[in-house]
């Protein structure tokens, strides 16, 4: 789409106001909206979900400003989506996407979960590695504990069962 | 065929009268995200990667260990069913109104007790559904768990060490699961008390929501609890907290119910007596008032106040008059007022006095 000012160049910021239950639709490009803006215009950017999910990736600096697009973009190599067509949709493109973007997401899915670790179910066919590796996790966590509550002897069974899983494995190659 | 059956009737397993719990929890559901590795996730996939990923999944449902662990599962594309059928689907609770958005894409596999089912290349490639009556959060997730193990042994899924199951929303990654509860809540609606008690569920990481009926206002009394965060815990501890908060609200439902009862019982057997006579011998009937009535003839039910009608025909109807069903059973176009008819013609032949 192109932007409705000047239109020359692709529009990247679209907002919607509703007065009096008239609706106004505007997409422009990032110089034109950048101009409009000093202006004292009061757009509010269109609030649904999954842009509010592309807000809270840093897309979008917060209520009563502009939904605006990302100036570095990158891309997932195997699917192609950009980042910034992630921020605007709030649905990923496909598994890769995950890695390719882990720097902006790891945040992200912090801030929805509250965490990065995921803790149920592990496929039957995942490698023995994945639950070796989940097994000494949770020994860590457990060892921890341990050594907070100061039970040094269940802390040192504990260091050596995590030497035991953490040959095993080694052995796994 | 199944299918055409399952949008013929109107009656699902998940409202059965005997369920646990039955008087206040009317339903538990249980759903995972799964997606396939070496695919792009459903909006980004052509007409031809995404019958293959139904053809893939179809595959998978045909193996004999799979077979005899959840029985047999058929698969429908929705491009098959007409609109209204589709819609149907949706207000039978089997399916969510995201699986009718670009409808070529997408199909539904669906078990004969309509128990069981997966709906195909929604936002996921695959959301693996388990729906019964009652508080049985733990039964669903018995049975999800076990077909998810078995798809599993014929699809490769896309699995993160760290980030466990990954769905094409950031907010469905980890378990990939979402348990939910749909449950009754007239007295603490009429008690005035279900904004506190909403409220506070909401701030221990569950979302609150009305089932039927535009934003807060909650038609027919019918809430849905379900979980908000997917990472981090496991399915069990998920499930658990929710079995705790709904059994709590059922304690608080049945105080409630209770107050009513003792302290203002004439008002009560009032209105649940007019309601019951409304929906009895009205001619016009829209969807909240019916809604409404309903809700009030369940509590009459679960009170002991009519003893003439079953629970399960209730939330029946309540499937039975929503405008989808009313139109297939017409089997013509109507306008507002004419289902509004049909609508209270339907309720009064349910509700004859035999």
């Amino acid at each position: 789409m192109l932007c409705e000012k000047c239109h020359q160049n692709e529009a990247a910021v679209h907002f919607t106001e509703v007065i009096n239950g008239k609706k106004k639709e505007m997409h422009l490009c990032e110089s034109c909206a950048s101009e409009l803006q000093p202006e004292g215009f009061s757009f509010m950017p269109q609030i649904n979900f999954h842009n509010f999910l592309g807000g809270l990736m840093g897309h979008n600096v917060g209520p009563g400003s502009f939904t605006k697009t990302a100036t570095k973009d990158l891309s997932c190599e195997v699917c192609g989506l950009s980042e910034k067509e992630f921020a605007r949709r709030g649905l990923l493109g496909c598994g890769e996407c995950y890695e390719s973007f882990k720097h902006t997401l790891d945040s992200l899915v912090k801030r929805i979960h509250g965490t990065n670790e995921h803790n149920g179910k592990l496929p039957e066919r995942s490698s023995d590695r994945v639950k070796l590796i989940k097994e000494i996790e949770s020994l860590r966590n457990q060892l921890r504990q341990a050594v907070e509550a100061e039970e040094f002897e269940r802390a040192a069974q504990l260091r050596d069962s995590i030497r035991d899983v953490e040959k095993r494995l080694e052995q796994e190659g | 065929m199944a299918l055409k059956d399952t949008v013929s009737r109107a009656y699902s397993n998940w409202m059965a009268g005997s369920g646990p719990e039955n008087d206040i929890v009317i339903s538990s559901r249980i759903r995972v995200a799964r997606n396939m590795s070496h695919f792009a996730f459903p909006h980004m996939l052509s007409l031809e990667k995404a019958e293959e990923v139904i053809h893939a999944l179809t595959l998978a449902l045909e193996n004999k260990d799979l077979k005899f662990s959840s029985g047999h599962l058929e698969v429908s594309r929705m491009s098959e069913l007409s609109p209204v059928e589709r819609q149907i689907l949706v207000e039978k609770h089997l399916i969510s109104p995201d699986l009718l958005k670009g409808h070529e894409k997408k199909a539904i596999a669906l078990r004969d007790d309509e128990v069981l089912s997966i709906m195909v290349n929604e936002e996921d490639h695959l959301r693996v559904q388990s729906l019964l009556p009652g508080l049985q959060l733990e039964s669903a997730w018995d049975q999800v768990n076990r077909l998810d193990d078995e798809l599993e042994k014929t699809l490769d899924y896309a699995f993160s060490e760290r980030l466990g199951y990954l769905s094409a929303c950031p907010t469905n990654v980890g378990t990939g699961l979402r348990a939910s509860v749909m449950v009754h809540l007239p007295g603490l609606v009429h008690t005035d008390q279900i904004k506190g008690v909403l409220n506070t569920v909401s701030k221990i990481g569950l979302t609150v929501r009305g089932l039927y009926g535009e934003g807060t206002e909650a038609a027919g009394n019918l809430f849905q609890i379900s979980n908000q965060v997917t990472l981090g815990h496991s399915e069990n501890e998920i499930i658990q907290n929710i079995v705790s908060v709904t059994k709590q609200l059922q304690e608080r439902e049945k105080t409630a119910r209770k107050a009513l009862y003792n302290e203002r019982r004439s008002q009560l057997e009032d209105r649940i007596g007019r309601s019951y006579g409304i929906l009895k011998y009205a001619r016009i009937l829209s969807t909240d008032e019916a809604m409404k009535r309903f809700s009030d003839l369940r509590l009459g039910i679960d009170l002991n106040i009519i003893t003439d009608t079953k629970p399960e025909l209730v939330t029946e109807l309540m499937v039975l008059t929503r405008p989808a069903f009313l139109v297939s059973k017409a089997g013509s176009d109507m306008t507002v007022f004419e289902r509004d008819v049909k609508r209270a013609e339907l309720v009064r032949n349910k509700l004859k006095v035999k």
